[in-house]
């Protein structure tokens, strides 16, 4: 997925004041927030800091995480849309990967950046919140996992951790989807789409949630067709789209569709 | 025998008692009276008020203290001990709302209590907190719920309670008094922890402070007009019931 040694931390981390400008660092995703992102806030990444050896060193190429994974609420719950390609460079080291990480029968994760970093606190994760429903005799709600990891991942902030996730799922208080990321973001909202390729899936799916209403039906078309449209154009992102559906008694996984298949089926369409 | 066994909090006697525990219990033991009672839309803490010395400003003794907006708890013991617990279960109770994004329920903020009292069982050079404490408050859905944490580190629910001196009594009082009429309405509630408290205060409605909960609303506490009138319709009460005893004799 990630070319580690092209990325450089851009971020508006005050810590970094005096430090050297490090050359493989965190993630880059805090340029693809929702559309609720608030503006005005340190969340944009845009901003440079004062590195003080910042005229030394070229500015590298920022390379986003390859991959594109979203996820968006509607009335009858949350979908989440991921594409399947891991790239190292221009080797497309699998079609087949997982980027969709199973916490528990309601709550689910994307994958986003460094692999084993996703997977591995999301694991954490999974088991922080079965203890936390065994002492407390109810559900994790989507806040309070979503918070668990963000704490444990701000632990080590800095440390060259690379994660992009959202936390995904349904609790008491309806659908929950929150992103989170190893800068220490953790933002709730409606939509987000995250990676490389997540620009091209906000374009399908910004215009597809326009009427209000989707059914689960409608929902799903427009996750798989944003995650398509996102595989067409991004070199990095493409293989399957899996495609799940998180409402109120839990997850399921609603389909796996090859973006090859997808792509002969949408053109017989336009025909 | 129970010489050997009662230094350090850490040993078991023979027949399976820890002392140190017990003896705390018997400081509880002398505190003054707090009774709970969870009624259907209220919960009612009640404390016999320690008669306070004429220069002392009465509002340094405050025995009922808020946890959080939607708990609060009365104690009896130590009230030294009880200032640690309290700030302690004020600062989870704030915590919680961090990481979780929700307040406590009452069984968490119990249970938080209840683990730290036990850890002051089990470790080294530390003895045990010498307060029993009644918790009660209203969880996120509306259910009004009264718990009773004492110095080993257990804790109950309960429908009503009470702790410290002539605990008993009171506690037999309840056990007789508390039926679903008595409990009917609020002010029922307010009068049935009056009365219990009644049984074991000497002078009356001066002695005694009370504080409520409502659903959705900060605990509240009772001026000492208010108990005064509820005392003296309660005394009604009881010279009417009294009255018709005697009106049931003589006919």
């Amino acid at each position: 997925m990630a070319l580690a040694n092209v990325l450089q931390s851009e971020s508006v981390d005050f810590s970094n004041y005096g430090r050297k400008c490090r050359g493989f660092s965190s993630s880059l995703y805090e340029t693809e927030l929702g559309l609720e992102s608030v503006g005005g806030d340190n969340l944009s990444f845009a901003v440079r800091t004062a590195c003080s050896d910042g005229d030394g060193p070229e500015r590298k190429i920022q390379f986003l995480h390859g991959t594109t994974t979203l996820a968006f609420k509607f009335q009858h719950g949350v979908i989440v849309a991921v594409d399947s390609r891991a790239t190292a460079g221009a080797y497309i080291a699998s079609q087949t990967v997982k980027k969709v990480i199973e916490i528990n029968p309601y709550l689910l994760g994307t994958m986003a950046g460094g692999a084993a970093d996703c997977s591995f606190w999301e694991r954490l994760l999974a088991r922080q919140c079965r203890v936390y429903e065994l002492r407390n005799k109810e559900r994790i709600s989507v806040a309070a996992a979503s918070k668990l990891l963000a704490n444990m991942v701000y632990q080590y902030k800095g440390m060259g951790l690379s994660m992009g996730t959202m936390v995904c799922g349904w609790d008491k208080t309806g659908p929950g989807l929150y992103y989170v990321d190893s800068e220490g973001n953790r933002v709730c909202g409606d939509l987000f789409a995250v990676g490389s390729g997540s620009m091209y899936a906000y374009g399908i799916v910004d215009s597809g949630l326009k009427q209000k209403d989707l059914t689960v039906e409608e929902a799903c078309d427009l996750g798989c067709r944003a995650i398509y449209q996102a595989t067409y154009r991004d070199a990095y992102s493409g293989g399957q789209v899996n495609l799940y559906h998180v409402h109120s008694e839990g997850w399921n996984r609603v389909s796996q569709s090859d973006v090859l298949m997808l792509h002969q089926q949408y053109q017989a369409e336009k025909a | 025998m129970a010489a050997r066994y009662d230094r350090a909090i850490t040993v078991f006697s023979p027949d399976g008692h820890l002392f140190q525990v017990e003896y705390a219990q018997e400081a509880v033991k002398k505190g003054s009276t707090a009774v709970g009672i969870r009624g259907k839309d209220i919960v009612v803490l009640g404390v016999e008020k320690k008669s306070v010395a004429k220069l002392q400003e009465e509002r340094t003794v405050r025995k009922i203290c808020t946890l959080d907006d939607h708990v609060c708890m009365a104690f009896a013991g130590l009230t030294a001990d009880a200032r640690i617990v309290i700030n302690r279960a004020r600062v989870e109770c704030q915590s919680h709302r961090l990481t979780v994004e929700d307040p406590v329920t009452v069984e968490y903020i119990t249970r938080h209590i209840a683990t730290l009292k036990q850890r002051y069982t089990q470790s080294n050079g530390r003895r045990p907190f010498g307060i029993s404490a009644l918790i009660v408050g209203f969880d996120c859905d509306g259910t009004p719920r009264l718990y009773q944490t004492d110095p080993s580190g257990t804790y109950h629910a309960w429908k009503a309670n009470a702790i410290g001196r002539s605990a008993k009594t009171v506690r037999e009082f309840l056990e007789k008094n508390y039926t679903d009429e008595a409990i009917a309405t609020d002010n029922e509630s307010i009068k049935l922890a009056i009365k219990a408290l009644l049984e074991v205060v000497q002078s009356g409605g001066k002695n005694i402070e009370l504080a409520v909960i409502r659903r959705n609303q900060p605990l509240k506490l009772l001026e000492s007009k208010e108990i005064e009138t509820l005392v003296t319709e309660i005394e009604k009460e009881k010279e009417d019931e009294a009255e018709k005893k005697k009106q049931k004799k003589s006919t």
